[in-house]
């Protein structure tokens, strides 16, 4: 009988971290329209500085969105502690009885739905401004539906590392860009195998594996992060 | 770094017992650097033969290869330092992780450079996206991350936690960026360009190539020894060990 109200009170507890998460966002629409924003106009510099060539465009197009992607999420980073910090509640959630790196597991799925999320949703339309054709932008939409998750979870990581460090904005993105780097390369290679006709079913169970290795991990590491930096 | 008697385990893993045993151990790892350092490079130069493809100019590899293995190495022992350091709370171990940091970040540095300096007479460029320039490249990342998130967090003891945890993330995911990083490569452009000496190597030049890395490593020792020491008494300086054997040293050069 314990057990079904322990379970409950996680639940409970994990779901109230999630809707209290998104309530926060959504009071803030300023904060994440600014990012989203970011995502937009860094791609649309890349006809400007490149070339308006449709060809070119197209080669680079899953990269710059990817690029773009991951830049953006960089920017969304830096809220998702910081404030809990500041006003204490972080270190409530520390106190309760559950464990923490399932906690965050709501918290992380709430940066994804307000910041991952959102750039999957756009992502057709910056790809149709770079001229790719219909499969690509679907193969672009799984790939960012796939890899966003991950980014927001590695992401938990470094911003948990770098809470409340003088700099840490910056610091953040040294720390947390090159472990990105396996996401950003299966997640442009499925896109230009599916352009070339290559298969691409490889190139998204790895991203799928990367999710799943992110999803036990990292809410480990960003728990311990936590402890480090509030301690 | 090893050298640490299983029975004086716990003994020398007191920073203040470790001190004086640095100190004494740090002029031998330097006179067999040197040493070491001698012979290689007089027989990279004028013992190992010329190679009939690439000429004088692979000699080079004498210094890139070593350093790049290092550099990895470094990262390595880095992080089962940060291991030690987190899970047993042994307050050495992170000491000995954040000395080792800036000497694997220097030899990451040192095999790019040479790599592209070795790579303009051999690919007829300084630098190709190959898998293991990339991943090398990647690898410094990792380091200058350590490095910066460590300066840029004023407690020590949490420095030390923060970064040491880092080093274990970055280490759980180098081979996942090593095997992305090549397979990324073999698709984009094969495997065109990536220096196939190892197999046909001739015996005196890898014999060179050791000694170049043995010289290497205990330049690594002896320089993180030195560093590990200027840590120690800048973490201690509060306790009396270290004011004592300051105000000797100060007493002493009057």
């Amino acid at each position: 009988m314990t057990t079904d109200v322990t379970q409950g009170g996680l639940f409970a507890a994990w779901r109230s971290m999630l809707v209290r998460d998104l309530t926060l966002a959504m009071r803030r629409r300023a904060d994440v329209l600014t990012s989203l924003f970011f995502f937009v106009i860094v791609v649309s510099l890349f006809p400007l500085g490149v070339s308006p060539e449709m060809a070119v465009l197209r080669g680079i197009a899953p990269g710059v969105i990817w690029v773009a992607a991951l830049l953006a999420t960089m920017l969304s980073l830096g809220r998702m502690f910081a404030d809990d910090h500041q006003d204490g509640s972080l270190e409530q959630m520390l106190l309760l009885p559950h464990p923490l790196s399932l906690l965050l597991l709501g918290k992380v799925l709430a940066h994804w739905l307000v910041s991952g999320l959102p750039l999957v949703l756009l992502s057709p339309l910056l790809g149709m401004q770079l001229g790719l054709g219909g499969e690509a932008i679907g193969l672009l939409m799984v790939t960012l539906l796939l890899g966003t998750p991950v980014l927001s979870l590695i992401g938990a990581t470094g911003a948990a590392l770098t809470l409340g460090v003088r700099g840490g904005g910056v610091l953040v993105s040294l720390l947390v860009l090159p472990l990105y780097i396996p996401v950003l390369i299966f997640g442009t290679g499925a896109v230009d195998a599916g352009v070339s006709g290559m298969g691409y079913e490889g190139h998204l169970s790895l991203l799928g594996a990367f999710l799943v290795i992110a999803l036990l991990t990292t809410p480990l590491a960003t728990a311990a992060a936590l402890r480090i930096s509030v301690e | 770094m090893g050298l640490k008697d299983s029975i004086a385990w716990y003994y020398f893993s007191a920073p203040k017992s470790f001190y004086p045993l640095a100190g004494k151990l740090i002029p031998w790892f330097w006179g067999l650097a040197i040493v070491l350092t001698v012979v290689g490079l007089y027989m990279s130069f004028f013992v190992a033969p010329t190679d009939y493809k690439q000429g004088e100019s692979y000699r080079i590899m004498f210094i890139h290869v070593p350093a790049a293995w290092m550099s990895m190495l470094i990262y390595l022992v880095m992080a089962i330092y940060a291991i030690i350091g987190l899970a047993w709370k042994v307050r050495l171990a992170d000491m000995m992780a954040s000395a080792l940091a800036p000497t694997g970040a220097m030899f990451t540095f040192l095999a790019l450079w040479t790599g592209a300096f070795w790579g303009k007479p051999t690919w007829g460029t300084y630098w190709v996206w190959d898998a293991r320039l990339t991943s090398e490249l990647i690898l410094l990342f990792l380091y200058i991350g350590f490095i910066s998130l460590q300066s840029a967090i004023d407690d020590p003891r949490r420095a030390a936690k923060a970064s040491g945890l880092l080093a274990i993330v970055g280490v759980i995911n180098l081979p996942i960026i090593y095997f992305s990083v090549t397979w990324w490569n073999t698709l984009h452009q094969g495997a065109s360009v990536s220096p196939t000496m190892a197999p046909k190597m001739a015996s005196i030049m890898l014999t060179t190539m050791l000694i170049m890395t043995f010289a290497f490593w205990m330049y690594t020792i002896a320089i993180t020894l030195m560093r590990v020491r200027r840590i120690i008494l800048e973490r201690e300086r509060q306790t009396t060990w270290v004011m004592e054997l300051v105000s000797d040293e100060k007493g002493g050069r009057k």
